[in-house]
């Protein structure tokens, strides 16, 4: 096709590598169809941020984008109305020149994020999930912590759901005018950078998040590319696993309570008390009916802030003993460490009659004792 | 110059024929094939594999009466994309006609090879029954077979070697399918009925593992427990390739302790897999001692494994050439490979969570990797997220590349730093790897990148395509740059109707195209099957999205076309139609 580029080489160098191929490739496309300048960035022509070849995200990148670089970038196809252009020419016109940088100050990435690429209404290649994927970004590895990324994490809560809420509706560009209004350093994680739409398809006129819209939380069919033998078996693995041990992590983190006697079992998520005190009284609660005496019947009213040791009084008041099985596959009392430690150590719990657990711990020993 | 062409006209058959027989690759052959015609005869009548890529671009008829000795045949069926659900299953891609011709024409059938391909009961029963030294059956991605179907395989290939099933959904009937295996049947060398879901009798599998002492390769579904995996283990330590089938559910330390003094015995394991479902910590130190001589390793479906079991695993294994692993490893476990796993060609990381959970993989393990493992030539990554710089780096540290296929989570995510298209980055893989076959992109992408990839991209065979490029000319650069394209797969891009018949004649030197949610209309459609005579231009129209009478202006949402020789299939459903 067209002649092997010259003295190239790729990545690692502060000049922007690949783009000296513009050179031959404008005499390509020109010579071609005849390829329309796009403002792929929807800013002005001076200002090509990086769309260009990024180099090494660590240099310090002075901006020597040729303007041969803008001509090669495909930009949006023209179904955007003139009035988009100039609003973001108007939004943009004034950081001009700092946006020739490489986004590495905050405010500025904010705004070029911003003004990037028109959020795409709802045809198939837009889909709002995409916001939530954002939310999950993390800091680049090559940053030394300039990005932004962590930094407007707080920020990012309402105007993201606003995002969020508005392309679900009716977005294109509203939303991001009106984000870019509500604050001078929108967080790069509401950027969506859904499918521009194409020639020929009149899907989009700032207007449109048409009927077509997917739901804020839609699938694509078939992405990710994974067989569908993997999926369903993962899936039914996954299912598996939190029936066997409640998988700690983020989220619930279910166990099963079973008692001796009771005729089912019930599950509990650890995640949902903070303190032994809390888990007894929900246990309670739940078991309360297949007790003969209450367990709470012995509790004193008014009892606050127990901690490990008062628990165990609580225990040992009443018939029964809550004891707990470790990753380890051993019987354990509960009370013992610290709240943080059993959650991040129970399997199950088990409500035993007092006469059983009163050997507990001798048998715990022999138990492991024969194991090893 | 004259003399020497007459010199290879006195060339006898029998040595040209002695001459091709050390011709294995089926490109050579058919390169031979060309040469001329004293070539091309004595060539097709010693060939015996034969590959078909696509089943619709030649007839069994002509396949049988143009290679009469064939052996083995490799046949694929529905597009690629059909793995993603996007083809209905019963588009087409039927292996009974080809069965039963080979069956009427006399065809001495040892091996057959599916991929995604329609396989019934009876076409297994076919096969078992009318082709005496059957040896070896491989099923990729198939479907439309039960257990019944496996049982007359197990009854009646007396010379069974292989037995391969990957990633297979077979109905399970409970006929004890392994037990029909007789017992004059010890040829076995390779059994994977790893996907199946249902039971197996456990005792005469370790039956049939003790009397098949050729026995080489030996991948076992969930069904197969500890105690059971250890003494068939005890029965085959030649074995090379394990799949431990479920490897799960809490042992007691006796069996535990047998397990390892199996696991000891199999000195000659290099391939490992399985661990199916939930794994105690403690049953994994068992595989440990094999762990040194594992070339591959695939902890794909080994969901239940934790991350820091995962990464202690893998410390051991630093002879590994392959691996295959959910995302929970994350970078930093990926980091552990790189720097454990110095023989590294092939890794592969799957999600573990399709809707983007937690556990994810970045751009970081995939650079770690690169650095790590020079000889990667192999990856196939799902990842939360990607940087153009990420790549870039990549790009640099791993100019063998032969197939580079990056997924990320959200198809559509710019560079996580900069914000940008993933162009530069992708558009560095292909400079640097000259010799990359297979391209899967996806990210922000705009037709820059594609004119990278027809620049650069000149060894490209397939290259598939998702939610990206501008407009037509991103299609266009990558039709008319890449020559050696033979598969393209394109979904939710806005290319169209000129892209589409700028180049019709490329089509014939391609397989197949595969284009969805794109815009090209019905019209484009039916002017380019009607140019291109040998092109099935076909229309899938599963949701009824199309009136029968035609708007040429409307887009098709489902169009793949394919070279042929033997004209439109006639056993297409009605919802496709070849234009």
């Amino acid at each position: 096709m067209s002649p092997p580029l010259l003295g190239i080489e790729v990545g690692g160098r502060g000049n922007a590598p690949l783009m000296s191929s513009s050179a031959s490739v404008d005499c390509i496309s020109q010579s071609g169809s005849g390829l329309k300048e796009r403002n792929y960035l929807g800013l002005s022509d001076c200002s090509s941020v990086g769309s260009s070849a990024v180099s090494n995200v660590s240099e310090e990148k002075k901006n020597n984008l040729n303007l041969n670089a803008t001509e090669l970038r495909l930009g949006l196809p023209g179904s955007r109305s003139p009035e988009r252009d100039s609003d973001f020419n108007v939004l943009t016109s004034g950081k001009l020149d700092e946006k020739q940088l490489f986004p590495l100050l905050p405010s500025k990435d904010g705004i070029c994020s911003l003004s990037q690429k028109p959020i795409v209404s709802g045809n198939k290649r837009g889909f709002s999930d995409t916001v939530d994927g954002f939310s999950e970004i993390k800091s680049s590895v090559f940053s030394d912590g300039k990005w932004m990324f962590n930094a407007t994490g707080s920020d990012s809560g309402t105007p993201q759901s606003v995002v969020e809420a508005k392309l679900a509706g009716n977005a294109g560009i509203n939303v991001m005018l009106s984000n870019n209004s509500s604050g001078a350093q929108p967080s790069m994680k509401k950027e969506v950078p859904t499918r521009a739409p194409q020639e020929g398809h009149n899907k989009m006129n700032g207007s449109n998040n048409n009927s077509s819209a997917p739901a804020a939380k839609a699938q694509v069919v078939g992405w990710p590319p994974i067989r569908s033998f993997r999926k369903n078996t993962l899936a039914t693995t996954s299912k598996n696993n939190d029936e066997v041990d409640g998988k700690p992590g983020p989220g619930a983190l279910f166990v099963k309570v079973s008692m001796d006697g009771a005729p089912y079992l019930r599950k509990v998520d650890l995640r949902t008390y903070s303190t032994y005190q809390e888990l007894s009284s929900a246990l309670e609660k739940m078991f309360m009916c297949f007790t003969i005496r209450q367990c709470g019947s012995q509790e004193t009213p008014g009892r606050e802030m127990l901690g490990e040791n008062k628990f165990k009084d609580l225990l040992h008041g009443s018939d029964y003993v809550l004891t707990f099985e470790d990753k380890d596959g051993d019987w354990m009392l509960v009370g013992d460490v610290p709240w943080e430690m059993f959650i991040e150590s129970c399997k199950r719990l088990k409500i035993m009659k007092g006469s059983d657990a009163i050997g507990l711990a001798p048998r715990a020993m022999e138990k492991s004792k024969n194991q090893n | 110059m004259r003399s020497f062409q007459s010199m290879l006209n006195y060339f006898p058959e029998e040595v040209l024929e002695h001459v091709f027989d050390f011709l294995t690759s089926h490109r050579d052959r058919n390169a031979v094939s060309l040469v001329c015609k004293s070539w091309y005869t004595v060539e097709r009548f010693s060939r015996e594999k034969v590959f078909i890529g696509n089943c619709y671009a030649i007839s069994p008829e002509r396949l049988i009466s143009r290679f009469p000795r064939v052996r083995s045949l490799t046949l694929k069926g529905k597009p690629h994309f059909a793995d993603f659900n996007l083809v209905p299953h019963d588009w087409g891609g039927y292996v009974q006609p080809w069965i039963e011709s080979m069956a009427k024409g006399g065809v001495n059938l040892e091996e057959l090879r599916l991929k995604r391909m329609l396989v019934s009961d009876e076409s297994l029963e076919l096969l078992a029954n009318f082709f005496p030294n059957f040896k070896s059956l491989v099923l990729v991605s198939c479907e439309g077979f039960t257990t019944d179907g496996l049982a007359a395989i197990a009854s009646n290939c007396r010379f069974l070697r292989e037995l391969d099933l990957q990633e297979i959904e077979v109905e399970d009937r409970r006929g004890q399918w392994l037990s029909c295996f007789p017992d004059s049947c010890t040829s076995l060398v390779s059994l994977n009925f790893a996907c199946l879901k249902g039971e197996v009798n456990l005792a005469s599998l370790e039956r049939l593992v003790a009397r098949c002492r050729n026995l080489r390769s030996l991948r076992v579904n969930h069904a197969v427990p500890i105690d059971a995996l250890q003494r068939i283990l005890m029965q085959a330590p030649q074995l090379v390739d394990l799949g431990t089938g479920s490897f799960g559910q809490d042992p007691d330390s006796d069996s535990y302790n047998k397990l390892e003094t199996a696991m000891q015995q199999c000195t000659s394991i290099t391939s490992l897999s399985g661990f199916l479902e939930v794994v105690t910590a403690r049953c994994l130190p068992a595989v440990y001692p094999i762990c040194r001589h594992l070339t591959s390793l695939n902890l794909s479906y080994a969901a239940g494994i934790y991350s820091d079991e995962l990464v202690k695993l893998i410390r051991h294994c630093n002879k590994l050439e392959r691996l295959l692993v959910l995302d929970t490893i994350g970078d930093k476990g990926l980091g552990v490979v790189a720097s454990t796993c110095k023989e590294l060609q092939e890794l592969r990381v799957f999600p573990s969570d399709i809707h983007g959970g937690n556990a994810a993989v970045t751009e970081e393990g995939l650079v770690a990797i690169s650095a790590g493992c020079p000889k990667l030539n192999s990856i196939l990554y799902f990842c939360q997220q990607m940087t153009n710089a990420a790549l870039i780096m990549v790009a640099k540290n791993c100019p063998n590349f032969i197939r580079f296929r990056l997924a990320t989570l959200n198809p559509t995510i710019p560079d996580a730093v900069t914000m940008q298209p993933l162009d530069e980055g992708f558009g560095a893989i292909v400079k640097s790897c000259k010799g990359l076959k297979r391209l899967s992109v996806s990210g922000l992408l705009t037709d820059q990148l594609f004119l990278y990839i027809g620049i650069y991209a000149e060894q490209l065979e397939m290259l598939s395509i998702a939610f990206a490029g501008d407009s037509d000319k991103g299609m266009f650069y990558v039709l008319n740059g890449c020559k050696k394209l033979k598969k393209l797969e394109i979904r939710d891009s806005p290319f169209g109707d000129v892209a589409l018949l700028e180049d019709m004649g490329k089509y014939e030197t391609m397989r197949s195209l595969w284009m969805s949610s794109c815009e090209v209309t019905l019209g484009a459609c039916k002017t380019l099957a009607q140019k291109m005579p040998r092109l099935n231009v076909e229309i899938i129209n599963d949701s009824d999205q199309m009136e029968a009478s035609d708007d040429d202006k409307q887009r098709v949402e489902k169009m793949y076309l394919y070279r042929t020789l033997v004209g439109p299939r006639k056993d297409a459903p009605d919802f496709v139609w070849t234009l």
